[in-house]
């Protein structure tokens, strides 16, 4: 494997602009899980954000979170302000793997990776975070709801790293965060939800439910219009209309669907 | 304390220079002719040391009972994965890539993937039927009994299969040294592997050493495996003159190496209304994979314990282990008596409702008393005190007062229900009936020097505490200190063969024969069976203080226990010297948003004869219960082609400590006369409970059949909502 070594985020996007299928690798926790069978990503070239500091730390403004390209969660955990302004993140933070995991994964790399399984991805979402990234062409803001086009798939070009997260501040009156494994600790979500609400309405966001971790707009709307949902059967109906689950290693497309509109039924019933 | 500071050396750490790395080319396919085996040519392979099935000096089989199974196939393949071709080089990373660019083109045959369907004339691969073992128990006149029975109650249950997952993933080097080809690594029966080698490579016992390295864990899983993985390193080291480690990761060892059978077991049982079994009608199948291997000794355990440790008068188990083409199940803990418990107490669970009985009720009046008999028409005067067994496990979790807060929990909580399920059971120690006979273990005690002794046997560490047994019956029989005892490493040029490390054998069977060699050792020393302490220790001293004084060495071979008769033929009479008894009890909670079960709190009461050492003994069976609510709950396989496809630990999942309860452990001692210092075996005894245990207290919490495990959130959300489905209806 090659490994290119940015001492700074200017020399980094400069790399990447000359070698735009190089990849981002900050903590590693997701390259390293398939490393074994990964016969072709051992001939690929990879990019350490190890070095360049300016990435790594985040800072509160008066109105967002900012987080850096390379915060971990771990950073976001100690932090004693994110408990109390954006627990979410903490809620999601601490069932991403293990501690070990926690100390080495980023917020960055979670959206990057593109998993529809993600942990971190959700909670984000539901606080509207917007995803800044970078380039020698320049700077773009992208909501984090628009952010993925299809499994895999986002707004991010190869000459482009993700060069901060902001996590709008908001008075809300609700906030949960819902995430169903295959066993109480380090395990991959066969459902994740995030909800949040405030002013500007509901938030459902849903993960391992379809190709991309989504907004669900049909139960945001179920949600905004009457408060509480009628039944654990009309939630189901609308979420259905949302996402789009399927059977594989990890659950069935019936078991997902289910339990994610029983949750959310029985969550804020 | 090597394993403590992470300074042990397990076969993957061991120096070795100037060596190769091996892997293995495996078959595609489940069943077929082979066609072409093609080398892609972007690859210079005269890089590579290559074996196939023409390279095999001896007779193409990995030997343990039969000669069926080849250590490279030969034209023909029966499992995905199935070995073809070895490949060696000196890069680990070039190696693994270069086995990828290997294609074995197969011509396909329908499969055999269902083994309970009969199959059909094209699946036909052993004898005229695919049975790869029949044995048939007959007690009483069943047909009479379930003819005159008031009620009879039929169930059918089914157990998936289970990973092992020892820390440790198998692996194996081999180099020539001399006229003597070594064999080093990760095993639980150094004499298996020599024995498998023998004719595979034409060589005598003489000509192989097979020495067992540091074991991160085997549960049975590094029984009969190693030795298809050392004769692989053996081959392409003898083909090329140079050390070769072959090392599993994880993905290939989750992939192909055995695992637990899986099972159906249907129950027809004939009960009178006061409870009493009047008859037992039990047929077992088990899913035994592509070739004989351990199946049919696995299938002899499920049968001999499918009874139970109840007293019924007519019994009939019928069992069969089938031929399928997935990878041959194996050895792993339990062998095969979990699958039958799982029947059993499961359905004495569905027998009791249909009574209305209290389940714990029931089994007391069938539990065998003192002078009863077992389905194999073992008379059981043991002098332990089953009902004991079973009154401490109730009264450790307030049976009846827990059940009743449980259903006034329950009324008031719509989503998240509490059940509470009971099994009782029991596991023969040591080899079955005459095995341990045939076995003729021989355990070596020899003095030192410095006046203390080296136990040599070939009995291997993997985890479960035998060199610390050893290491306390040797100094505790010949009063020595602790200090001065060494346990040998399990090396067949230099300990004699005790046989294998399985069947909850280690302690009983293989711990007496140690006290037995010591008891030689203090004659030979010219001792009385007095002696003890400084009185061994000085003479032995003496011994070697003469000048050339050759090695003392006590020694003890196996003699079968007198009360102990076995037919192999009619599989009557004493199946096993001794049954360790025991009831568990689990209680769970289910949480009806997400249909997930959580245990809450186990109870694990057994008599075991006697408890050698109190942490290691508690260590086996909360270990052994953990390992069981992982099968019972959590193991679950993607199957195709009869091959896993989770092969991850990040897909298959087993329990972390935060899935499982507290473990509350009680021992109940009534010495047995036969085992070390009154021991019954342990090692295998505590997966037998927890499956059914669980299952019947999820029925309980849901009123759900609960019939078949791993009882996952998706298997446990369909029963409940075709249950409330059909309500509703």
């Amino acid at each position: 494997m090659n490994v290119l070594r940015p001492g700074s985020v200017r020399e980094a996007l400069g790399m990447l602009a000359d070698e735009p299928t190089a990849i981002p690798l900050a903590g590693g926790t997701d390259l390293l899980v398939h490393w074994p069978a990964n016969h072709a990503g051992r001939d690929a070239t990879y990019l350490d954000l190890g070095r360049p500091g300016e990435l790594r730390a985040h800072h509160w403004t008066d109105k967002a979170l900012v987080l850096g390209g390379t915060t971990t969660y771990w950073d976001v955990i100690r932090d004693p302000r994110s408990a109390r302004d954006l627990p979410l993140l903490v809620d999601a933070a601490r069932q991403v793997g293990s501690v070990q995991i926690q100390a080495r994964g980023t917020w960055a790399g979670n959206i990057a990776n593109g998993s529809p399984a993600a942990d971190g991805v959700p909670v984000l979402m539901a606080y509207d975070a917007v995803v800044v990234v970078q380039s020698e062409r320049g700077v773009e803001e992208i909501l984090l709801s628009e952010f993925y086009l299809g499994y895999k798939d986002m707004r991010l070009a190869g000459d482009q790293l993700i060069r901060e997260i902001r996590v709008p501040l908001a008075a809300r009156t609700g906030q949960r965060f819902e995430k169903v494994g295959s066993r109480r600790a380090q395990a991959i979500a066969k459902v994740g939800l995030a909800t949040s609400h405030s002013e500007d309405g509901w938030r459902v966001v849903a993960a391992s439910l379809a190709p991309t971790v989504r907004r669900c707009p049909s139960v945001e709307a179920l949600f905004d219009s009457d408060g509480a949902a009628g039944s654990v059967e009309d939630v189901e109906a609308a979420l259905a209309a949302d996402v789009s689950p399927i059977d594989d290693i990890r659950s069935t497309a019936e078991y997902r669907l289910r339990v994610a509109a029983r949750l959310l039924f029985f969550g804020n019933a | 304390m090597a394993k403590l500071t992470g300074r042990e050396l397990y076969v993957d750490d061991l120096p070795s220079a100037d060596h190769l790395w091996g892997a293995t080319v495996r078959s595609p396919s489940p069943r077929g002719r082979i066609t072409a085996v093609e080398f892609d040519p972007s690859i210079d392979w005269s890089e590579f040391v290559i074996v196939t099935a023409d390279d095999i000096p001896g007779r193409n089989a990995v030997f343990l009972m039969e000669y069926d199974q080849p250590a490279l196939a030969d034209g023909y393949v029966r499992h995905v994965h199935e070995p073809v071709v070895l490949l060696a080089h000196p890069s680990r990373d070039i190696v693994r890539r270069a086995a990828a660019l290997v294609t074995v083109r197969v011509e396909l045959e329908a499969p055999v993937l269902d083994f309970c369907a009969v199959p059909e004339a094209g699946g036909i691969q052993h004898g005229t039927d695919n049975v790869l073992k029949h044995i048939l128990i007959e007690k009483g006149d069943i047909e009479a009994a379930l003819a005159a029975a008031p009620i009879v109650v039929e169930g059918e249950y089914f157990t998936g299969s289970q990973e092992h997952v020892y820390l440790e993933t198998q692996g194996m080097r081999a180099h020539v040294d001399g006229d003597v080809l070594v064999i080093q690594g990760s095993m639980q029966c150094p004499y298996y592997v020599v024995k498998a080698l023998v004719p595979l490579l034409d060589r005598d016992e003489a000509g192989i050493r097979v020495i067992q390295t540091a074991t991160g864990g085997g549960f049975g899983g590094k029984e009969e495996y190693p030795s298809m993985i050392a004769a692989h390193a053996a081959l392409l080291s003898l083909k090329s003159g140079r050390p070769v480690k072959l090392i599993y990761d994880r993905w290939e060892d989750l992939a192909v190496t055995t695992k637990r059978h899986p099972s159906r077991v249907r129950h027809r049982t004939g009960v009178d209304s006061d409870g009493r079994l009047l008859a037992q009608d039990i047929e077992i199948v088990l899913d035994g994979g592509a070739y004989v291997t351990l199946s049919p000794v696995v299938l002899s355990r499920a049968v001999i314990h499918a009874g139970g440790p109840y007293a019924c008068d007519a019994v009939r188990i019928d069992g069969r282990a089938m031929l399928t083409n997935s990878a041959p199940f194996g050895a792993f803990r339990g062998f095969g008596a979990p699958q039958a418990f799982f029947g059993l107490e499961r359905h004495m669970d569905v027998v009791a409702a249909r009574l209305a009985m209290d389940p714990a009720a029931f089994r007391r009046v069938n539990l065998i008393r003192d002078g009863q008999q077992t389905g194999t028409s073992q008379t059981i005067s043991d002098g332990a005190d089953r009902l004991e067994v079973l009154d401490t496990a109730l009264a450790a979790c307030r049976w009846g007062t827990r059940r009743e807060q449980i259903r006034r929990h329950n009324e008031s909580h719509p989503l998240a229900k509490r059940g509470l399920g009971l099994a009782v059971f029991h596991h023969g120690a040591g080899f079955t009936g005459n095995g341990e006979v045939m076995l003729q273990s021989v355990v070596h005690v020899a003095a030192t020097p410095r006046g203390g002794v080296e136990v040599r046997a070939a009995s291997v560490e993997m985890g479960q505490g035998t060199t610390t047994i050893f290491t306390q019956l040797a100094a505790e029989r010949l009063g020595l200190d602790p200090d001065t005892v060494e346990v040998a490493q399990p090396d067949t040029h230099r300990v004699p063969d005790s046989g294998p490390s399985v069947a909850s054998r280690t302690a009983m069977v293989v711990g007496y024969l140690v006290e037995q060699a010591c008891d030689d050792l203090r004659r030979r020393l010219g001792l009385t069976d007095a002696a003890r302490g400084d009185a061994v220790a000085e003479a032995i001293r003496t011994w070697y203080a003469a000048p050339g004084q050759e090695e003392l060495v006590g020694e003890a071979t196996y003699l079968q226990p007198s009360h102990v008769e076995w037919d192999e033929e009619t599989y009557r009479g004493d199946a096993y010297g001794a049954f360790a008894w025991a009831a568990y009890v689990a209680e769970v909670e289910v949480d009806l948003k997400t249909y997930s079960t959580r245990v809450t709190d186990f109870v694990a009461v057994q008599e075991i004869g006697r408890v050698l050492n109190q942490t290691l003994a508690t260590g086996q069976i909360q270990g052994g219960v953990a390992q069981g609510i992982g099968w019972a709950l959590l193991e679950d396989f993607s199957w195709r082609d009869g091959a896993m496809q989770n092969c991850q630990l990040t897909n298959y999942i087993i329990p972390t400590s935060d899935d499982l309860p507290p473990i509350r452990v009680e021992f109940l001692e009534t010495p047995y006369s036969h085992g070390a210092q009154g021991a019954k075996g342990i090692g295998e005894l505590p997966m037998d409970g927890p499956g059914p245990a669980i299952a019947n207290a999820v029925a309980h919490a849901l009123g759900v059949p609960a019939v078949a495990i791993p009882l996952t959130p998706e298997r446990l959300m369909a029963e409940h909502d075709g249950l409330a489905a059909r309500e509703a209806s």
